[in-house]
């Protein structure tokens, strides 16, 4: 059974306006093609959601799709600021954004929360932070079996998550290798979910490892494959991090006019994502691609 | 042999870390110096990065906490729940590197904003993992630039806590803030409040008294931070830093 369907029609069939999203992703694998086509499909008032919101959200944020932020970290990593996210919080340019923060933990143990059913999750996370005072689905709660109180944070469960991974089978059985962050939980805590994969590969290849399999097709509403579809963050051992994208980034989203014309070049002029990485020169993607470096086999034997 | 502040911080840094630490790493400053003291002096330290990567061993300088040389050599990559869960909330690590906009006299942390919460004059990137950073390990070491403006009294926004009103063991917090490394001198805490343990060659009292927003104290037998050898100096500009990208 296949759900492989176009970036296109995934985004269009499941995204609407006013929805929250989650764009998975620890710096690896974020899902660019997928932001860049719901900035194209002009979809508005958007909740983001994400510990580590970065370019991709800036875009979103300066293309006024966003109307709330949910995060823990919101920067350009390794680089500086997120200008678009600053310009939004300080000046309400292009619109007025609302935020809701946590810690990664506090951020990751929600979607957790949300991934098992649970009410709510104890953490240690937060005493002595000023966070709590400016949050209310950050509380304590006494534990049942001592006198110790802890601090606790309600379910999350996203409207959407779109998650990434190297390759998947039709289906949506999906490996990831490298740095996972918070996909599973994304994928397993959203309603709906668009997996954005590298490569298409047989059910055979996912079977041959299945320790390797991160999210199966039972989390998985459409499986898109869009190769690249990662630039200018990397896939482990298909493509490292571009970063000259994101120091170039820095400098663009010093005006709203430098980021409006960015997205008139590398959104709104092209149609999807083979058009976009067309645009970037092949000696750009060269220069991404790394050496081999195979994990030694494993023998899951023959019984 | 002549050297940066920011050559002698990463010495200073590395001098703290012991052989058999877990460290959680962070980019800049700290990496270079886990990297320094795996080469000198504690070749069995273990590296953990906020993106869940144990036991990493870069063979370059990442850019950033998800730099994909993080997780090739690793012994382990943890999904971010884990990674927290078990490593940092589990009691697992030993140090961690914080830095931010604003350190206060009691270890306080704000990497948030700059003003009013809601009405802030700058808006800073969050917690990430700072806060349960400095809630979990046993020793923070603090990394920032000595100035003014980033050593207030009290810090606009506790993000991290250090030595917070009530007790940290109170509240449940581990640990606390060993140490806080700048580009004039390295302080420690007493009754948990900072004060001034040495000052870096060629720094005077007053320089370090004017740079910090609280009438500072200063150890009765205050020292000179000792200065990067030329084998550490060696180490860091032809194997850690060949390009120069920290070391200005």
């Amino acid at each position: 059974m296949g759900n492989t369907t176009s970036m296109q029609a995934a985004i269009s069939s499941a995204v609407d306006d006013g929805d929250s999203i989650y764009l998975a992703g620890f710096t690896h694998m974020i899902p660019f093609a997928a932001g860049h086509e719901i900035i194209r499909q002009g979809v508005e008032d958007l909740e983001v959601i994400r510990a580590t919101p970065d370019l991709v959200y800036d875009q979103l944020i300066a293309a006024g799709c966003v109307s709330k932020a949910t995060f823990s970290w919101a920067g350009n990593p390794g680089v500086g600021s997120l200008r678009a996210f600053r310009r939004a919080v300080e000046e309400g340019v292009p619109n007025e954004l609302e935020l809701e923060e946590y810690t990664h933990f506090g951020l990751t143990a929600r979607l957790h929360a949300g991934a098992v059913d649970l009410p709510f999750v104890p953490l240690r996370t937060f005493a002595g932070s000023d966070l709590p005072e400016h949050n209310e689905n950050i509380r304590t709660v006494k534990s049942p079996f001592s006198e110790e109180e802890v601090y606790a944070v309600p379910p999350l469960n996203p409207d959407v998550a779109v998650v990434r991974a190297q390759r998947a089978d039709a289906s949506g059985n999906a490996h990831v290798w490298g740095i996972s962050g918070e996909q599973k939980e994304a994928a397993f805590a959203a309603e709906t979910v668009v997996l954005s994969v590298e490569e298409v590969v047989d059910e055979d290849v996912i079977r041959s490892d299945p320790n390797r399999t991160l999210y199966t097709e039972d989390v998985v509403d459409y499986v898109v494959e869009e190769p690249y579809g990662s630039h200018p963050s990397y896939a482990q051992g298909y493509y490292d991090r571009d970063n000259d994208a994101y120091l170039e980034w820095d400098e663009v989203s010093k005006s709203h006019d430098g980021i409006e014309e960015w997205l008139d070049e590398y959104v709104y002029g092209v149609e999807n994502r083979r058009e976009y990485v067309e645009k970037l020169s092949s000696e750009r993607l060269l220069d991404l691609q790394g050496g081999n470096d195979y994990a030694v086999p494993i023998d899951m034997g023959s019984y | 042999m002549s050297y940066s502040n920011t050559e002698l911080m990463v010495t200073a840094a590395a001098s703290r870390l012991r052989d058999d630490d877990s460290v959680l790493v962070g980019i800049g400053v700290p990496n270079l110096a886990c990297n320094l003291a795996k080469r000198t002096h504690a070749p069995n330290l273990q590296m953990i990065y906020e993106s869940g990567t144990v036991g990493s061993n870069p063979s370059k300088l990442p850019l950033s906490v998800g730099d994909p040389v993080l997780a090739s050599g690793a012994v382990n990559v943890e999904s971010m729940m884990d990674g927290f869960s078990y490593y940092l909330q589990g009691g697992r690590i030993d140090v961690g590197f914080l830095g931010g906009a604003q350190v206060d006299k009691r270890g306080n942390i704000n990497s948030t904003v700059i003003g009013d919460y809601d009405d802030p004059t700058v808006r800073l990137p969050g917690s990430g993992g700072a806060c349960e950073i400095a809630a979990n390990v046993e020793r923070t070491i603090i990394i920032a630039p000595h100035q003014e403006q980033r050593f207030p009294e009290e810090v606009d926004f506790v993000t991290s806590p250090g030595f917070v009103e009530g007790g940290r063991e109170e509240k449940g917090l581990r640990g606390g803030p060993e140490a806080v490394i700048t580009d004039k001198a390295i302080m420690a805490f007493d009754d948990g409040e900072m004060y001034v343990d040495s000052l870096h060659p060629g720094v005077t009292r007053a320089e370090v008294a004017d740079a910090t927003g609280w009438d500072v104290d200063f150890a009765d037998d205050v020292t000179e931070t000792p200065p990067p050898t030329d084998d550490e100096l060696a180490i860091i500009r032809e194997d850690l830093d060949p390009d120069g990208v920290y070391l200005d």
